[in-house]
């Protein structure tokens, strides 16, 4: 059933987007992931350490890790701060005690094993996963190498090859899974001499460790660290000294990682589901706008069109009014000038009459002409 | 089409090509060592820093200044602003090629390129951000791809397959945004999952948002920017609509970038204030900040105010520089500067100068590509054929 399911998924995920449905499902769910119930841990109780590195020898030979620079017996690595690195998946580190004295307190650091572990929820290639037997295994065949599992890690645990050209690898502890499902101890717990490390289930070491702080609770602070810590860790501690003087952050609280980043994740949906919907609605809204904008400015151009032409009828009636009147003026002038240029003429004549002809009657003719011309006109 | 292969006289041997020849035969020197001796040979990358320049400069910058494209070709396609029109190639350029380029220098900083596409064929890790972003990077720069095809197209004559593509733009356009949207906002979530190595002035909730809205500033900014860049270099290119348009370009994005500036500002502050960060503020810290805050928010959101309001494109030009230097800012602090601030400055990380090789490199190859892509197809003029389309 589950391998069918992470074959879908895959395929979803090959789809593309499809994915993103089976993403937020998970991301948005309400489920309280406790761990799975008989998933085994490591209780390291910090006041019992001596410091003696036999841990740190046991893992590099379990591990096949290259071997040290100096001997696992030599002390003095322990006077300066050390991380994990690709070659040491654990490390002791001696801190000096506050008080006059007092004998310096010694812990050991490797990979807390969370039981919803950030580097899980941040690998894009699922290379790590968190097995029902306690530990959060890796898978060095699919990794490519992008390191996002070390931004996430709250504990600052995971290493990396650097110096491998073609080959990097992560590195980190893996709690021995192949160890434990042959039966056996954590390399580093079969090798504790003074019982700083105890292995069984988380359950029972939750029990145990408070067992402890209960019959001591002037050695013990009272505090099982891992417990709660980003969701909880496989791994517990318990200590004499205050964890933030050993280097443990006390600041990283209880929310789980991928309660981080779930939110972001449940944004996808919406982003992929809205936006088509309201861009395609801009879009028609800025058609609408353009061809509304063209339709008002064809009108614009139509009504100016009429107005022009009816000014422009206006404009030739008018002058066409004006041209006939023009004219008529003009025949009226001429057949003024005219009958005045006959006037004269007769006048002319009728004087050069008068001047030839005797005085016989002149007055009478001129008379009856001057009525004719007024008849005429 | 009748342009010389050297755009800037008849030589090859000129200042910028020795210049970009040497960066390039460095680059090359270092990817030799890169894949030969690890990233430990080339990088000052660590267990405490395990990214460093490569994914805070050429991945998270890239990425940012890259956002002109889906900004330049929504303003125009969808929301109808065709006075934008001449700007969309270019952008569409500069986003392909820095898409191209984010994935080719994640080559040099991912243990084993060859595995990039394991997260879509092999096993997909659904729960992490960087699937959301991987996915998301890899399918817009598809889009992009095809968006730019039609320059290419016309240039190589192919008309019938132009004319296809060129009705997917609404369709493209529109994935543009969504895979935008999406992945400019999840490389901000990315560091969502470290709230304990991210300083609290930096970290909050809204980061998502934060990058998505800042990636806007970048894209408007890096259009006016790149376009004052052209313009010095590629004016011969230029037709007289993509001269003519190019004031009005700057000045409306200027005033744009403005607004969006001013949101962003505004959004910063809500966040302070949901997560009472207010004490940070007197701090070392919390002086940086402002800097930041004032010095490439505020100040480049007045200056673009003033530029569009005098119709100052000279004030505009300077000011997207500004701007674009903010994003490069704000990605820087929270990768690396304001990342792992917890630490002692003896386990901080610095970048390797074989780093800042390969960083200048790849911007060098994206250059040298935009110029033969300029200089050859019709991104800054339109094609005779078809200027009498849209």
């Amino acid at each position: 059933m589950a391998i069918t399911r992470r074959k879908f998924l895959s395929w979803m995920g090959a789809a593309g987007v499809g994915v993103t449905v089976g993403k937020s499902a998970q991301a948005a769910s309400n489920k309280h992931f406790t761990g799975y119930p008989d998933g085994m841990g490591v209780l390291h109780d910090i006041a019992r350490c001596v410091g003696c590195r036999s841990c740190e020898a046991a893992c590099n030979t379990v591990n096949q890790l290259p071997p040290p620079e100096t001997s696992f017996k030599d002390l003095a690595v322990l006077d300066r701060k050390r991380r994990t690195t690709p070659a040491e998946y654990t490390v002791v580190n001696r801190f000096d005690a506050a008080g006059e004295g007092s004998k310096p307190i010694y812990s050991k650091n490797q990979c807390n094993h969370c039981l919803e572990p950030a580097c899980a929820s941040a690998c894009f290639v699922k290379a790590f996963s968190k097995s029902e037997e306690g530990a959060v295994v890796y898978d060095a065949s699919v990794c490519v190498g992008c390191r996002y599992c070390m931004i996430a890690c709250p504990f600052e645990i995971p290493t990396y090859e650097y110096d491998k050209a073609l080959t990097p690898r992560v590195m980190k502890c893996t709690l021995c899974h192949p160890r434990v499902q042959e039966g056996k101890l954590p390399g580093c717990v079969e090798s504790c001499p003074t019982e700083a490390l105890t292995f069984g289930k988380r359950e029972d070491l939750l029990k145990i460790a408070r067992e402890r702080i209960r019959r001591n609770p002037d050695l013990y602070i009272d505090h099982i660290y891992g417990e709660h810590e980003m969701g909880g860790t496989s791994w517990l501690y318990i200590s004499n000294v205050p964890f933030r003087d050993i280097g443990m952050r006390e600041d990283l609280g209880v929310t789980p990682a991928p309660a981080l980043t779930s939110g972001a994740l449940g944004s996808v949906p919406i982003v992929v589901g809205l936006w088509p919907v309201l861009l395609t609605g801009i879009y028609a809204i800025s058609q609408r706008k353009d061809k509304v904008a063209e339709e008002e400015q064809a009108l614009a151009v139509e009504a100016a069109r009429t107005a022009t032409q009816d000014e422009a009828a206006a404009e030739l009636k008018k002058t066409l009014e004006m041209k006939e009147k023009e004219k008529e003026t003009a025949v009226n002038m001429a057949v003024k000038k005219a009958l005045e240029e006959a006037a004269k003429a007769q006048e002319e004549a009728a004087q050069a009459r008068e001047e030839a002809a005797p005085e016989a009657a002149p007055e009478v003719q001129d008379d009856k002409d001057a009525k004719q011309t007024e008849e005429d006109s | 089409m009748s342009d010389t292969r050297t755009p800037t006289g008849g030589t090859l041997l000129t200042p910028f090509n020795i210049v970009a020849g040497l960066i390039l035969l460095i680059g090359a020197v270092i990817t030799v060592l890169r894949f030969t001796g690890g990233l430990a040979a080339v990088s000052n990358l660590s267990d405490y820093n395990p990214w460093g320049l490569w994914i805070g400069f050429d991945l998270l910058v890239g990425v940012a200044l890259a956002a002109g494209g889906f900004v330049t070709s929504a303003a125009c396609y969808i929301f109808g602003l065709k006075r934008y029109h001449s700007a969309v190639r270019p952008a569409i350029l500069t986003a392909f090629l820095g898409y191209a380029l984010v994935v080719f220098a994640l080559h040099y900083d991912v243990g084993r390129p060859w595995r990039l596409p394991y997260p879509f064929i092999v096993q997909p890790g659904t729960t992490s951000l960087l699937f959301e972003v991987g996915a998301c990077v890899a399918l817009y720069l598809t889009v992009l791809f095809i968006e730019y095809t039609p320059a290419a197209l016309e240039w190589l004559g192919l008309k019938r397959a132009r004319s296809i593509v060129v009705k997917l733009t609404l369709l493209l356009t529109i994935f543009g945004v969504v895979l935008s949207t999406l992945h400019q906002s999840s490389l901000g979530a990315l560091f969502l999952i470290a709230p304990s190595k991210l300083h609290p002035l930096w970290y909050s909730a809204y980061l998502p948002v934060y990058f998505f809205i800042s990636a806007i500033i970048a894209g408007l900014s890096m259009v006016i920017f790149e376009s004052s860049m052209a313009h010095k270099y590629f004016h011969d290119k230029m037709d007289d609509t993509h001269l003519a348009e190019a004031d009005g370009v700057a000045l409306g994005f200027g005033k744009a970038a403005s607004f969006v500036l001013f949101g962003y500002f505004i959004i910063k502050v809500v966040g302070l204030a949901v997560d009472n960060n207010w004490h940070y503020l007197v701090s070392g810290w919390g002086a940086w900040y402002l800097v930041e805050i004032i010095g490439f928010v505020l100040l480049p959101c007045y200056l673009y105010a003033v530029g569009a309001r005098d119709k100052n494109v000279k004030l505009i030009r300077r000011t997207s520089g500004l701007a674009v230097l903010g994003i490069v800012l704000n990605r820087f602090n929270i990768s690396l500067i304001a990342f792992n601030y917890h630490l002692p400055s003896s386990e901080r990380y610095f970048p390797h100068w074989m780093e800042i090789g390969i960083s200048v490199f790849v911007v060098t190859v994206g250059v040298l590509v935009y110029r033969f892509i300029v200089t050859h197809m019709p991104i800054l003029y339109e094609h005779p054929d078809y200027k009498e389309e849209h």
